[in-house]
């Protein structure tokens, strides 16, 4: 790959008051790849998105696209420095049809003064062939988003990014509130953008659709770094153990472990 | 990755088995089509008259000052809002056009364009505090409906002592006025309104802003899910705005057609209507909740409502009967519209 990466993460840290949100957290996205950031709720998985998403800014540490430092001062820098964020709602309408969706906000027009108009065909032949690039079979770009099911709209939602420009994708739990297979479906997805050369952030508390599409990973735990591992380094067995506390499941796996004990002597 | 993804992404025989039933069904104007033939149906066969040309003429003529205040009214349902004001604003428009230039002498087109500027500053004030507040637009449009509807009245009497502006026809100017809102044409021995025109062309204008335009797309994402629409960029609040001026736009060109018409308005015009604007787009297909309807059904719904009120009196029937029919008629396409949503926005999660 290339000598710098797409993003680079430095000891960012973040405090909110007297609560630290997030302290010394490194890692980096290569075009490409993917890294995969992993924690439980409240490790600091929102605030390291919303930094990267220009919602809020690091108290210390910095970010470097292409080697060069940078500060994201709004969502709007953000998704002009090529980083777009698909947020678990989605930002669609479900009323609408996939098409509308998929350029709302952006609807490219053709005519002039008050004959400009929403430039339908082309619209409608994007948006089809954005999905197939990314290997999502849509019979019909006009039916509404409501009718697809959650792992098709979340693929929608990353062909938009894609198609916007986006070198950097940050997808927040995409896979959390999906059934195994549509899970399954979004994981495809996040490979076929890894393979189109997009860098791709993938937050999620569940080692197990982190694992296979993951090149790094990055384990946060009450807002530290536990560690940033390449994929080489770590195995999924260790990163279950990691993620769930390791000595903590232990302590875990003991405690529920005496509870039909104590009931039988009792 | 391999090219076996996109038969794996979904069952796919059951996506074209149920696209083709859902597609029909999520025209919103289907339902009111299937309206408009059985009630045309019933009434022409019950009555040679309402066949004829001039009862034809006779049942677009309410049909189509109706028609194009509910294309309006759709547009802002779609939008996620109502205007309760719409009717009395027709009024309002008409009434200070009427006493500018019958009691204070002001230039004609001088008087047209004050009133057009006030309604539509009454337009942008309703959504302007709509979108501040954040309040249903519902009880903000209640508001301005009452107190429109005490200005009306109040100042009508305070400046002509009656509860009616009178002599329009006499103003300079009439005979251009009259040509533009209330000429007839006249078709097969019998004479159309002008306003019948209007009405088209208002329906094929709010149809084609709706589906063609950016502002159509923004209006569909405004009722839809406003937020998810800030967040990709669409401008809510002037969408909110503009739709709430349009309305009041409508009310000005309907309200100037009636002072034209009869030459004189009474201080309570269009009191009430509001409620009729809003059951002939729901009729139409539109959403209560926003985000889904059409242009080109609300002024079916429209139609509808013209031919069943003239369509009784040709039957010879009760004129008390109307509103029965009219709640009816409501009550099914409330039902028939909530199925629908339920079907569009049913995920197979």
């Amino acid at each position: 790959m290339s000598d710098s990466p797409l993003l680079e993460i430095r000891d960012v840290s973040k405090t909110f008051g007297s609560v630290i949100s997030l302290s010394g957290v490194s890692t980096t996205v290569r075009a490409g790849q993917v890294t995969c950031v992993l924690g439980d709720n409240g490790a600091g998985k929102s605030t390291l998105i919303k930094i990267l998403s220009g919602v809020h800014q690091p108290d210390g540490g910095e970010l470097l696209i292409d080697g060069n430092p940078v500060r994201l001062g709004s969502p709007r820098e953000a998704l002009d420095a090529g980083i777009a964020t698909v947020y678990q709602d989605l930002a669609m309408v479900p009323l609408m049809a996939i098409w509308r969706n998929f350029f709302l906000g952006s609807e490219p027009t053709k005519g002039w003064g008050p004959f400009r108009r929403f430039d339908r065909a082309t619209a409608i032949e994007t948006t089809r062939r954005e999905l197939a690039d990314m290997g999502i079979d849509i019979r019909d770009p006009d039916q509404p988003v409501g009718t697809l099911s959650g792992g098709e709209r979340q693929s929608v939602a990353i062909a938009r990014a894609v198609h916007f420009g986006a070198r950097l994708l940050i997808l927040d739990e995409p896979t959390s509130a999906l059934g195994v297979k549509q899970a399954g479906v979004v994981l495809r997805y996040i490979a076929r953008a890894r393979d189109r050369g997009l860098g791709v952030v993938f937050i999620t508390h569940n080692p197990h659709h982190a694992y296979p599409v993951g090149d790094r990973f990055l384990l946060l735990n009450r807002g530290k770094s536990l560690g940033d591992f390449a994929k080489s380094e770590l195995s999924l067995a260790e990163l279950t153990r990691m993620m769930a506390g390791g000595a903590e499941l232990d302590q875990l796996a003991h405690e529920l472990d005496r509870n039909p004990a104590g009931k039988a002597t009792s | 990755m391999s090219t076996g993804t996109a038969t794996a992404a979904g069952p796919d025989e059951r996506l074209a088995r149920v696209g083709l039933l859902k597609r029909l069904l999520l025209k919103p104007e289907l339902g009111a089509s299937i309206g408009a033939v059985l009630v045309f149906v019933f009434f022409a066969a019950l009555s040679d008259v309402f066949r004829s040309a001039s009862g034809v003429a006779n049942w677009l003529d309410p049909a189509s000052t109706l028609g194009i205040m509910a294309v309006a009214v759709a547009l802002l349902m779609i939008g996620g809002h109502f205007d309760l004001s719409a009717g009395v604003q027709t009024g309002t428009a008409a009434i200070t056009s009427g006493l500018l230039t019958t009691y204070y002498g002001v230039n004609t087109w001088a008087a047209l364009l004050i009133s057009l500027a006030l309604v539509l500053a009454i337009g942008f004030v309703n959504g302007y505090l709509v979108v501040r507040t954040g309040l249903p637009s519902f009880i903000i449009t209640l508001g301005t409906f009452l107190m429109l509807q005490g200005l009306n009245l109040g100042i009508t009497k305070l400046v002509t002592n009656t509860v009616q502006v009178n002599n329009f026809n006499k103003i300079i100017g009439y005979d251009v006025l009259h040509a533009v809102f209330a000429s007839e044409i006249t078709i097969g021995g019998a004479s159309f309104q002008i306003a019948i025109l209007w009405w088209v062309v208002a329906t094929i204008l709010g149809s084609w802003l709706l589906l063609r335009t950016r502002f159509g797309n923004w209006i569909f994402a405004t009722g839809g899910d406003p937020n998810a629409g800030r967040n990709v960029g669409v401008p809510v609040a002037r969408t909110t705005i503009s739709l709430f001026m349009i309305t009041s736009f409508a009310a000005w060109f309907v309200g100037t057609t009636q002072i034209v018409r009869l030459t004189s308005i009474q201080a309570q015009a269009g009191f009430g209507q509001e409620l009729i604007y809003i059951v002939a787009a729901v009729i139409g297909g539109c959403l209560l909740t926003g985000g889904f309807g059409s242009a080109i059904g609300a002024s079916i719904g429209a139609l509808i409502f013209g031919m069943t009120s003239q369509g009784i009196v040709y039957a010879g029937w009760d004129a008390d009967w109307f509103k029965f029919f009219l709640g009816a008629m409501l009550l099914l396409a409330v039902l028939a519209n909530q199925y629908i949503r339920r079907f569009a926005e049913l995920s197979r999660r």
